[in-house]
């Protein structure tokens, strides 16, 4: 038991508390709360696995960009269900069937981990170099990388889209039926 | 010596089946797109532990795609919940039941 196990296991455990948390939490805003701590926890965890550029993409695009654009919208747009999501009571009611075969599928996945070859196998500290990860991304994953970005374009140019106003040079169909 | 492989497997396991539980018990448009997102973030964890346990950098190469790959996802989910609350009012899942809002 060293003190990279001890800190494994802590870590371990924040994220799955306040991702239960996330999962469970009635108001929008508490929920994602949470997950932003449970993002910022994995970030430590990559770090601890020795991506430390993985652990920097995680704190600005998983725990920044993406919880603060969550944030942004339900605060802006009113998304939450009204005050009827306070008062209700957590029913358990849709958890059943969810929580009953998620949790089948987590013990076959234990049981596969358990009878596999090398679940023994401690895992020895190494930290990936920030230059060579670098140069070794564009030098074998140069055509993805290009993919990636225009993945990035179509999904800019879809979310504008999607979410453009009325204006008054603007009749079609969409704009007409909101208003 | 960290802990062994197996370990942090589970715990990416144990992640990803609450995110699919979340978002299957979840009525909140919100909240399946946050389950979706847990299962993106739990799949990541095991890539970098893999990419460790075989020293290869192409695990980590991976991880960075999925970040891509999830940014995305939300900023179109998010774009697409604002513009069906713009037309029918709603957030709640089961409100789509028709093909023709």
């Amino acid at each position: 038991m060293t003190i990279y196990s001890i800190i494994f296991y802590l870590l371990a455990l924040i994220i799955i508390a306040s991702t239960a948390m996330a999962i469970s939490r009635p108001r929008l805003v508490h929920a994602v709360v949470y997950l932003a701590v449970s993002f910022f926890t994995t970030a430590l965890l990559f770090y601890l696995l020795g991506a430390p550029f993985l652990a920097a993409m995680e704190v600005i695009i998983y725990a920044g960009a993406v919880m603060v654009m969550f944030l942004f919208m339900i605060m802006t747009s009113n998304l939450e269900e009204g005050r009827r999501a306070k008062k209700r009571k957590f029913s358990l009611r849709p958890w059943g069937f969810a929580v009953f075969f998620s949790a089948l599928s987590l013990l076959l996945l234990t049981v596969l981990m358990w009878a596999g070859p090398d679940h023994g196998l401690p895992l020895k500290p190494a930290m990936a170099p920030l230059l060579g990860f670098g140069a070794y991304i564009f030098r074998e994953f140069w055509f993805p990388v290009e993919v990636v970005s225009l993945l990035l374009f179509v999904a800019l140019v879809g979310a504008l889209y999607l979410g453009r106003g009325k204006s008054p040079g603007n009749n079609g169909d969409s704009a007409r039926e909101a208003s | 010596m960290i802990v062994p492989f197996g370990h942090v497997l589970i715990l990416s396991g144990i992640l990803f089946f609450m995110g699919a539980a979340c978002a299957m018990a979840r009525r909140n448009l919100i909240m399946i797109l946050i389950g979706v997102e847990i299962m993106l973030n739990a799949a990541g964890i095991a890539f970098v532990a893999s990419s460790l346990r075989w020293g290869a950098l192409a695990g980590q190469g991976f991880v960075l795609f999925i970040m891509a790959a999830a940014a995305s996802e939300v900023a179109l989910g998010l774009a697409l919940i604002i513009y069906l609350r713009r037309r029918t009012g709603s957030v709640n899942g089961d409100d789509y039941d028709a093909m023709k809002g």
